[in-house]
C-alpha cells in the first residue's frame, strides 16, 4: 500500500528559490515522494523476492553451518567472494536488510497520511447527494412513496449504513472496513517487523547433544552449549537457572525403518521443584523462559581402553547418523593414554584415536558398512585404531566426531592393524599388548534450547494483518443517495429518487441497490 | 483400498483426457456463438477508481450444446470426483490425512484445483470451456505426481504426527489448488488481452474464441483474492507456528519458506498493482502468472534441488 496515485500532485509548487538549503530540502522531498510512490513500493517488493532467492540457493551459514564448510571445499576460489558479499548471510544482510527498511519506510510514508485521511472521513459525514440522481451508475424511483426523509434514514440505519438527512435529501454510505482492513493489514506487518527485531535483540539459543545418565547431564549457562547465541541486548549472566538430565530416549520404528515415535524423558532442576517431564518431535517441553526442542537423535558408543601400563579409561563417544537407518560416524580420543606410570611423562606420539562406523543393527555378512535397520537389534562397531599425535595440542578447534585428517595425512597419527567389528562386550587387543572394549552405547539427543520474546507479538500481529487483509479484500466501499420530491397538490404520496455508487469494484452491488430501495419502499 | 486409490487416479487422468479432446473439438469445429460473447462497459465514479462492470449478453433461450460440450462437462466433473475419490480411499488406506509426502499433497492440492473448477462451472457456465486449459493443467500434474512422486501408502514419520498436519497442509494445499485454478484465467487473459491488441499470431490466436478480457480477468482477480488469505494463513501463520513446535523457531529461512515467502510477496505484488490505476492490467497478470510460476517452483523445485527441513516430500 502506498499513496493513491488518483491523488492530485500540489498544483501550486513554489517556485524554485536558489539556494542550498532550497535544493536540498526540494530534493529530499522529491525523493521521499519517489519513495512512497506505488510504483516504487511494487519495485522494492520485487526486489524483495528476488533478492530472498539466493538464501535457497546457496548454503546459509545460520541454517546449515556444515554445508558452507562443504561450499569452501568444493569452490575454493568462488566462496570468499560469495562471502564478501554475504551470500551465506543472506538474511542478515546489510543489502537485504537496505530493500526491506526502505519497504517499511515507504509503507510508513504511505500509511501515516492515509491514517489521517481515514480517520477524518469515519468523523465526517457522507457527501451531499449529487444533483442528478439518474446521472449515478445505479437509479431507481419509487413513485408512490408515503414516508418522509427520516423513514428513509432510519430504513437506512437499519440496515447498518452511516446516514445523514440534508434537507429532502439522505446520503449513506458504508464499507469503511476497507480502508480499516487495509490499515490494519499494513500496521500489523509493520508490528511483525518490529516482533522480529525483538526476537533477535533480547532471544537466546543454545544447541547440544545430551546424552543419557546422570552424570551427563547440563545446566544453561553458554558453556554447555556445542553451539549458542545471544542477542545483544541478552546479559549471559540472567539466563534462567535450569539443570536437565535425560533420563531415557525412546524410539520406536516400522519395520521399513521408518521413525514412529520418539520421546525424551528428562529431570529438571530449577525450573520450580525438581521434577520429570517428556518432551518429543511436535512437543516441545515448556519451562520458563526458554523451550526444549528435540531436533535428533542417536546412539554414542562406549570404549574401555586399557593402555600399554595397564591403565583403563572410559569414554563414550556420541556418533553422527550419517543415513535413515542411523549408520553412525564419529570417532573417540585418548589422549592421555599410554602414560608412563614411573616418569609420569605423557608421550605425545602415543596418544590413541578410533574411529569407527556404528550399525545399530550390522549386516549378518560382510560388508559391514552400513545398518540395516534403525534400532538396535544386532548392533555391531566397526573400529579403526590410530596411534601417534592427535593434533589437539596444536590450539586449532577440531570436531569431535572425525580424527584430525591432516595428521593422519602427514603420517603422525598411524592406523594400527586392520579395521575390526566388534560386539558389545568385544575386546580388542592391539599390537602393543593395550586392549579396546566396546562396553556398549547410550542413547544421546540433539537439544534446541530457545527463547523468543517476539514470537508471541509476531503471531498476533499476524493474525491481525490477516484480519486485515480480509477487510480490504473484501470490503466496498459505496454510496447511495435518495431525494424525496416536493409534495404535489393532488396525493400524499411523493416521488423518491434514489441512486448509488460503488466507490470501488464491487460487482454485486446491483442487488443490494435493488434489496436497500426495497427495503425503504417497504419500510412505509 | 491403496489398489482402489490408484486405479482411481487412473480413471481421473483418462476423464481429464477425454475432458481435453471433447474441448478441443467444440474450439475446433464449434461455432464462434458457443463462446458467450460479453460486453463490457465502462464506469467513471465521481472521485472512484473506474468500475468496470460486466454484464453477460443474456443467452438465447435453450442454446444447443454440442454432444461433445457436452460429454465434456459431464467427464470433466467424473475426473474431478474420481480424483477426489483416489484422495479419500489414500487416507483410509494409511489411517490419515492423505497428504503426508509430496505425491498426497500433488493430489490434495489438485483435487481442491477440481472442486474450484467445478464450482466456477456450475455457477458460470459461459466460462465452461476454459475447462481445456483445466484438464490440460490436471492431467500433467497428475502425470507428473504418477509418474515421478508416487510412493506406496505408508504411516507418518513423526515430524509430520502433529495435528497441525491438518491445518497448515490443508490450508496451504487449498490456498495452492485456487491459485492452480486462478493461473488458468490469468494465462488466458493475457491470450485474449493480446488478441484484442492485434495480435494473431499463435499462441494469441487462441485468445480468439475466448470469453472477453474482463471477464477473465475478474475471474482471475477473485481466485487470487479467495486463495491469498488463505495461503497468509497456512504458509505464514499456521507453518510457522508448527515450526515453532517442531524446530524451536518460527521462520528460519528454509528454502521452502524462502519460496513460500516468494510466492506471497509476488501475489501481493499482484494486488498491489491490480488496484493501481496507472499499472497496466496485463502487467498484473503477467505478475499473477510469476506468482504462479513460484509455486511451482516451491513445489517442485524446492524438493528437486535443495534439501532442508521440509524433505520429507519422499523424493
Amino acid at each position: 500500500m502506498t499513496t493513491t496515485e488518483t491523488r492530485p500532485a500540489p498544483a501550486t509548487e513554489p517556485p524554485p528559490r536558489p539556494g542550498w538549503g532550497n535544493f536540498v530540502l526540494g530534493l529530499a522531498r522529491g525523493l521521499w515522494r519517489q519513495l512512497t510512490s506505488m510504483r516504487t513500493a511494487l519495485v522494492l517488493l520485487f526486489l524483495l523476492a528476488v533478492a530472498s532467492i539466493p538464501g535457497s540457493v546457496l548454503p546459509q551459514s545460520n541454517v546449515e553451518i556444515e554445508k558452507v564448510q562443504t561450499f569452501y571445499r568444493e569452490h575454493p576460489t568462488l566462496a570468499p567472494w560469495v562471502e564478501k558479499i554475504d551470500g551465506f548471510n543472506v538474511f542478515g544482510s546489510p543489502w537485504f536488510a537496505a530493500i526491506y527498511l526502505l519497504l517499511f519506510t515507504s509503507l510508513i510514508g504511505c500509511v501515516v497520511p492515509r491514517l489521517r485521511d481515514h480517520y477524518r472521513a469515519i468523523r465526517s459525514q457522507p457527501p451531499k447527494a449529487p444533483a442528478r440522481l439518474d446521472r449515478l451508475p445505479h437509479h431507481a424511483s419509487v413513485a408512490d412513496f408515503d414516508g418522509d426523509v427520516s423513514a428513509v434514514a432510519a430504513a437506512l440505519r437499519k440496515r447498518r449504513w452511516r446516514v445523514v438527512v440534508r434537507d429532502d435529501t439522505v446520503s449513506a454510505e458504508k464499507g469503511y472496513l476497507k480502508e480499516t482492513g487495509n490499515l490494519v493489514f499494513h500496521c500489523s506487518l509493520l508490528a511483525v517487523l518490529v516482533a522480529v527485531a525483538l526476537g533477535s535483540w533480547y532471544g537466546w539459543h543454545g544447541n547440544r547433544i545430551l546424552v543419557t545418565g546422570k552424570d551427563s547431564g547440563f545446566c544453561n549457562s553458554l558453556q554447555q552449549y556445542d553451539e549458542s547465541k545471544l542477542g545483544p541486548r541478552v546479559d549471559e549472566g540472567k539466563l534462567p537457572p535450569f539443570c536437565v538430565t535425560l533420563d531415557d530416549f525412546e524410539a520406536t520404528f516400522q519395520t521399513s525403518g521408518q521413525p514412529k515415535q520418539f520421546r525424551a524423558s528428562v529431570t529438571v532442576e530449577g525450573d520450580g521443584p525438581t521434577r520429570s517431564a517428556s518432551f518429543s518431535v511436535n512437543d516441545p517441553l515448556r519451562l520458563d523462559g526458554a523451550s526444549l526442542y528435540l531436533l535428533g537423535h542417536g546412539y554414542a558408543p562406549i570404549l574401555r581402553y586399557t593402555d600399554r601400563f595397564g591403565k583403563t579409561q572410559t569414554k563414550e563417544g556420541p556418533f553422527l547418523s550419517i543415513d535413515g537407518m542411523q549408520t553412525s560416524t564419529g570417532a573417540i580420543s585418548f589422549p592421555d593414554a599410554n602414560v608412563d606410570p614411573a616418569t609420569g611423562k605423557r608421550d605425545a606420539n602415543l596418544q590413541m584415536g578410533f574411529d569407527g562406523i556404528y550399525m545399530p543393527t550390522a549386516p549378518a555378512q560382510a560388508p559391514f558398512l552400513r545398518s540395516d535397520f534403525p534400532a538396535e537389534n544386532n548392533p555391531g562397531l566397526l573400529l579403526t585404531a590410530y596411534r601417534g599425535n592427535l593434533g589437539l595440542d596444536a590450539g586449532i578447534p577440531s570436531s569431535v566426531y572425525r580424527l584430525d585428517q591432516t595428521q593422519i595425512d602427514a603420517g603422525r597419527l598411524k592406523p594400527v592393524g586392520e579395521g575390526k567389528l566388534l560386539k558389545p562386550g568385544e575386546s580388542w587387543t592391539l599390537d602393543d599388548g593395550s586392549t579396546v572394549q566396546f562396553v556398549g552405547t547410550k542413547k544421546y539427543i540433539v537439544l534446541s534450547v530457545r527463547h523468543d520474546p517476539g514470537q508471541g507479538i509476531a503471531l498476533i500481529a499476524a493474525v491481525f494483518a490477516l484480519g486485515g487483509l480480509m477487510g480490504s479484500l473484501f470490503g466496498k466501499r459505496r454510496r447511495v443517495f435518495f431525494r424525496l420530491a416536493s409534495p404535489s397538490p393532488t396525493s400524499s404520496s411523493r416521488l423518491l429518487e434514489a441512486g448509488g455508487l460503488p466507490r470501488t469494484d464491487y460487482p454485486g452491488f446491483a442487488e443490494e441497490f435493488a434489496s436497500t430501495v426495497a427495503a425503504v419502499r417497504e419500510k412505509t | 483400498m491403496a489398489a482402489l486409490s490408484d486405479a482411481l487416479l487412473v480413471v481421473a487422468m483418462l476423464g481429464y483426457l477425454v475432458a481435453m479432446i471433447c474441448y478441443a473439438a467444440v474450439y475446433a469445429f464449434g461455432e464462434r456463438g458457443v463462446v458467450a460473447k460479453v460486453a463490457t462497459r465502462e464506469l467513471v465514479g465521481a472521485g472512484g477508481p473506474p468500475v468496470v462492470e460486466v454484464v453477460e449478453e443474456v443467452r438465447k433461450p435453450a442454446p444447443r450444446q454440442s454432444w461433445a460440450d457436452r460429454i465434456a462437462g459431464w467427464v470433466l466433473m467424473l475426473a474431478g470426483v474420481a480424483q477426489i475419490g483416489s484422495l479419500i480411499f489414500r487416507g483410509v488406506a494409511g489411517h490419515r490425512l492423505p497428504w503426508g509426502n509430496m505425491y498426497e499433497y500433488v493430489l490434495a492440492a489438485t483435487s481442491v484445483a477440481a472442486v474450484a473448477w467445478i464450482v466456477v462451472m456450475v455457477r458460470r457456465p459461459t466460462l465452461r470451456h476454459l475447462g481445456l486449459y483445466v484438464a490440460l493443467t490436471q492431467v500433467v500434474l497428475l502425470g507428473v505426481a504418477a509418474l515421478l512422486l508416487y510412493v506406496p501408502v505408508g504411516p507418518l514419520v513423526p515430524a509430520l504426527d502433529s495435528y497441525w498436519l491438518a491445518i497448515h497442509v490443508t490450508a496451504v494445499a487449498i490456498s495452492s489448488g485456487v491459485f492452480l485454478i486462478g493461473f488458468v484465467p490469468a494465462g488466458l487473459f493475457l491470450l485474449r488481452a493480446g488478441y484484442d491488441k492485434g495480435k494473431h499470431g499463435f499462441p494469441f490466436s487462441l485468445g480468439e474464441k475466448l470469453p472477453a478480457a474482463a471477464v477473465l480477468e475478474r475471474l482471475s482477480f477473485r481466485l487470487h483474492a479467495f486463495a491469498f488469505p488463505i495461503w497468509t494463513f497456512g504458509a505464514l501463520i499456521a507453518g510457522p507456528i508448527w515450526a515453532e513446535s517442531a524446530w524451536g523457531r518460527y521462520w528460519g529461512w528454509d528454502p521452502k519458506e524462502v519460496w513460500a515467502f516468494i510466492s506471497w510477496i509476488v501475489y501481493a505484488g499482484y494486488l498491489h498493482a491490480r488496484a493501481t490505476p496507472s499499472v497496466k492490467q496485463t502487467t498484473a497478470t503477467w505478475i499473477a502468472v510469476l506468482g504462479f510460476l513460484t509455486m511451482l517452483m516451491n513445489l517442485f523445485g524446492v524438493n528437486i534441488f535443495f534439501t532442508g527441513l521440509h524433505s520429507y516430500g519422499g523424493l
